[in-house]
């Protein structure tokens, strides 16, 4: 199915990533293309380094001092790990949702209009921390207290609070790190519903531990697992109906009929 | 017969039972109960300790005020201080803590500050375990040392700089050299409030494209707030306590006056100059020693008790 | 930058450039710490070492016709019966506890210099100063004392370390106030460490969340940030003159000591101050034993004591150690309290015992401080090294039985 995706549209590809934290490669040769404008699932067991690769994405993994990458990640065709990328300007452009909800310990607005201050942004602030709010569904519910602190909204609110956050620097991919794992179901819907929204404008990538999140929201799906050097591979990449109904690796089939079926 | 034999094995097995209820039976243990109160009565010494203070400060202080002239409200609005010819005005011992303690919290704060924030965001794990030991070494040096190193050194260095008019004994000298006393104490305290602030909030801040330096500044520093703010606090109070590096380089002698460059007396100072000589008992000069201690302590105690609510604080949202 | 990145969404570059700058700043405030530390080693030993210029009293040719040094015993004894008084020689003799015939050359030598050929250092000149301005100190000196020997001088010295508090710099030296201070760090530790331990089991093992315990553990940790010229200030009130029967060792029928102004009063009042500090750190270490142990040891049927005694007690040891000694140093190094409780800069006989006026070396090294005269200065500075080396060879020993201990731990 790689052969068809069109190169010249690629929201992120991968060519031969290596990821190492000193001696120990932690995954190993990642040929990823992502699509823009969709949103691409990453799965597998954990400790597969599902995480790693997705941190890779937009430099996160540059403040683990062992760390390092062999290979490519390009980004607008350009290897954002070149020595003349800025890494600030890389997570400008690709923002990332962490695993569990993190609001500064300020206002809600706040935490929605900080990012885009230190990035410059000039416009009316109350105008964009309303439209970010409203994106991530969450104005509705905060819109009378935005001087109330981040960290007194419920843990699913707090989660769309991050989203808007990220939202505001105006970045063109949006890095999710099992980012209902610490939500509850209900909660977790309306993040489901949130990303497929924000998908019409934004390319997002997802890691989860979640099938049946996978099944439900994705659109493209890729399946990482370990090899017998206990690095993360990535065994199959494609469509998500393809990955979950008619896999063509023995070993995606496995994981998927051990928990699904 | 058979049943006889019954009845007896029944009774047996019974008072058996019983035997074994008997040992399982809470027993008085001598021995515990006194070690237990020996390891109280450790416990309480501190108990003691603290009445001891407050109640010799205390008694002392009443005699000290029950005596013909003094008054607390002169003791605490005058500016004159001889006790020996009845002047009881404490303003000028307490100004001249002030100012040392103002000036030693101008250099601590700010290179304390710095360093945490250096020592916890920016230094390697391998540097900052170098560092901070060495950093630490200060903060054993005795004070009396201090004291040596303010008349020794920064003294001849102010009056090279100011000229003539910084006197051998003054303010300045004595606050500045405080101030390096007590950097390791402000940057030991503030980096751990930096370093006890979640890594997940720093990713967030590098999620929107923030730099070090603003995640540092913006994001993490008023996450830690209240512990650096606690920090200061007992930095402002090791300050007003301190003792050897004034009685040393700030003057004896009650000096009201807002310049760093002259000589003046602080709290602690005048303590240890009148104790230093013959002062015998129940004297003017005796009694104020007591009095003095008091609104040492209390200032002081005051304000560690603030700094460890601030830190208790700080550590109930992260921890 | 190239390509995709070259068009900067925000002034990206004034951001990176604020954030050099401040970097820079947050390294200089610790490389100011760690300068003022390298210029407060060098300001001392500036004043340890460092040329002087001697002016002998006599002069030393009239004394023989060869160098002193050369000279027999009984010749140099000749020399101090012909220039010194009886009665004085009597007295040294006395102070001393020896007697001339006993004492070897070098001894008597050092006599004769004392007290006949009596050197006076005119002047004293840092090490700095000595190393790189010697022609304008040599010039000077041949101006203002045409009769003065110029040499290098270390003012730490043997002389220094075993000699006793002298009103001449250069004849004074440290060894009463090293006695001193090592028997107040006896004192303080017999009392702080088994009642400091005692406290710190008493509130990780038994006390229970009773209102009663929470005041004693906010009391420590209060009483902790106390000044310490406070607690000397207690110690002058409750030791020296409350308990000063006590204290001076009258009520235990020891004669020649008025007041409470004693060694023991001076380690009590050490020992309240260490108290806190002491069981804080214990706490830490007892705190730091795994529940498992304890657990095990219950299994078997032990008692709580026991289980303390036998098990949390031993494998809490090194760091109960590694936390008195860094609590005793403390007290080594603090000046206020002594001075409150009546240390005496002015004592040249060692201390006998507890019931001793004593001095000590912060004490000395406060006093000498506080003299104008440079040459004072040399000696105080001298003194701050042997108090530091005390301290550094304390804490080397505390780290080095914490890693005997811990390594032999399982």
């Amino acid at each position: 199915m790689t052969e068809t995706l069109e190169k010249q549209h690629l929201a992120i590809e991968t060519r031969d990533m290596h990821l190492f934290y000193g001696h120990f490669r932690a995954v190993k040769d990642v040929d990823l293309q992502v699509i823009p404008q969709k949103i691409t699932a990453i799965i597998g067991p954990s400790g597969c380094g599902k995480s790693t690769v997705l941190r890779s994405f937009n430099r996160m993994n540059d403040f683990v001092p062992s760390f390092h990458m062999e290979g490519e990640v390009l980004f607008h065709g350009q290897n954002i790990y070149a020595t003349d990328v800025d890494p600030v300007m890389v997570r400008q452009r690709i923002g990332m949702v962490f695993q569990k909800p993190n609001p500064f310990p300020k206002s809600i607005y706040d935490n929605v209009a900080w990012g885009a201050r230190i990035n410059g942004f000039k416009e009316n602030m109350d105008d964009l921390v309303e439209q970010t709010l409203r994106q991530a569904a969450l104005w509705d519910e905060v819109k009378d207290d935005l001087r109330k602190s981040g960290l007194s909204l419920s843990g699913g609110q707090q989660q769309r609070l991050c989203i808007a956050r990220a939202l505001a620097v105006k970045p063109e991919i949006i890095l999710m790190d099992e980012p209902c794992s610490a939500l509850d179901p209900i909660a977790t819907l309306k993040i489901e519903d949130l990303m497929r929204e924000l998908s019409e404008q934004y390319t997002i990538i997802i890691v989860t531990h979640n099938m049946q999140q996978a099944a439900r929201a994705s659109d493209h799906t890729a399946f990482f697992t370990m090899d017998e050097d206990r690095a993360g591979i990535m065994v199959e990449y494609g469509e998500t109906n393809q990955i979950f109904t008619n896999p063509r690796d023995k070993r995606t089939e496995d994981y998927i009929t051990g928990r699904f079926g | 017969m058979e049943n006889q034999i019954v009845k007896q094995q029944v009774i047996r097995m019974e008072s058996a039972e019983q035997l074994v209820i008997h040992k399982l039976r809470k027993r008085p243990r001598l021995g515990e109960t006194f070690i237990q109160g020996f390891l109280f009565f450790c416990g309480a010494v501190s108990i003691f300790t603290t009445i001891g203070i407050v109640f010799e400060l205390g008694k002392e202080s009443l005699l000290f005020f029950q005596m013909p002239g003094v008054t607390l409200v002169e003791f605490l609005t005058k500016t004159e201080w001889q006790p020996t010819i009845g002047k009881f005005g404490v303003l000028s011992l307490i100004n001249a803590t002030l100012m040392t303690t103002l000036f030693a919290m101008l250099v601590a704060l700010p290179l304390g500050l710095g360093a945490a924030i250096y020592l916890s965001e920016y230094a390697t794990p391998r540097a900052r375990s170098i560092l901070k030991p060495v950093l630490e070494v200060l903060a054993g040096v005795p004070t009396v040392v201090y004291g040596f190193f303010a008349l020794t050194t920064m003294t001849p260095l102010l009056r090279a700089i100011f000229g003539e008019q910084v006197q051998v004994y003054n303010t300045l000298s004595a606050g500045l050299v405080m101030g390096i006393m007590i950097l390791p104490l402000v940057c030991s305290m503030s980096e751990d409030a930096l370093s006890a602030v979640p890594r997940s909030l720093r990713e967030a801040a590098y999620g929107l494209g923030a730099t070090r330096l603003e995640t540092a500044v913006q994001v993490v520093v008023p996450a830690a707030l209240s512990g650096i703010i606690a920090a200061f606090i007992l930095g402002v109070s090791r300050a007003v306590g301190e003792t050897m590096i004034v009685a040393l380089a700030a003057g004896s002698g009650p000096n009201f006056t807002f310049d760093p460059f002259q000589a003046a007396e602080t709290m602690t100072g005048y303590i240890a100059r009148i104790s230093g000589g013959d002062v015998s008992y129940d004297t003017p000069d005796y009694n104020s020693i007591f009095a003095i201690g008091l609104l040492l302590f209390t200032s002081t105690l005051l304000l560690n008790v603030i700094s460890r609510r601030l830190v208790a604080r700080f550590r109930e949202v992260y921890e | 930058m190239s390509g995709y990145f070259s068009t900067p969404k925000s002034n990206l570059a004034m951001r990176h450039r604020v954030g050099g700058v401040w970097k820079a700043i947050f390294f200089l405030s610790t490389a100011i710490g760690l300068l003022a530390l390298a210029v407060l080693v060098i300001t001392i030993l500036d004043d340890v070492f460092g040329l002087v210029a001697v002016v002998d009293k006599v002069d030393r040719t009239t004394l023989a016709d060869r160098p002193l040094e050369d000279l027999e015993k009984d010749e140099l004894l000749a020399i101090l019966d012909k220039k010194v008084s009886v009665n004085r020689l009597r007295t040294i003799q006395r102070n001393g506890g020896f007697t001339l015939d006993e004492i070897p050359a070098g001894e008597v030598y050092e006599l004769v210099i004392a007290e006949v050929v009596k050197p006076t250092v005119e002047e004293s000149y840092p090490l700095f100063d000595s190393l790189f301005k010697r022609a304008e100190i040599e010039a000077e000196v041949a101006q203002k004392h045409p009769d003065a020997t110029i040499y290098f001088y270390s003012w730490l010295n043997q002389r220094f370390l075993t000699n006793s508090m002298s009103t001449t710099p250069q004849l004074a030296g440290v060894r009463t106030a090293l006695f001193g201070s090592l028997w107040i760090i006896v004192i303080t530790v017999a009392f702080a460490f088994p009642i400091g331990v005692g406290a710190a089991i008493y509130l990780e093992e038994y006390a229970s969340r009773s209102w009663v315990n929470r005041v004693i553990q906010t009391n420590i940790d209060n009483l902790a940030g106390v000044p310490s010229i406070v607690y000397g200030i207690l110690g002058l009130a409750i030791f020296v003159r409350t308990l000063s029967a006590l204290t001076s060792g009258k009520a235990f029928g020891v004669e020649g000591v008025e007041t409470g102004r004693t060694v023991l009063a001076a380690g009590l009042t050490m020992g309240l101050l260490v108290l806190p500090i002491l069981i804080i750190n214990a706490q830490e270490a007892v705190r730091a034993v795994p529940n498992s142990l304890r657990q095990a040891s219950y299994g078997l049927g032990a008692t709580q004591w026991q289980t303390i005694w036998h098990h949390v007690l031993p494998s809490a040891f090194p760091g109960i150690l590694t936390g008195t000694i860094l609590a005793v140093s403390r007290a080594i190094g603090e000046t206020a309290p002594l001075i409150l409780v009546g240390a005496s800069s002015l004592i040249n006989k060692d201390p006998q015992g507890i019931f001793s006026y004593f001095t000590a070396l912060p004490i000395q090294i406060y006093n000498w401080t506080s003299r104008p005269q440079a040459e004072f200065r040399n000696i105080a500075a001298a003194a701050i090294i042997v108090l530091l080396v005390v301290l550094l060879s304390l804490n080397a020993v505390a780290i080095l039985t914490r890693n005997r201990l811990t390594r032999r731990a399982p």
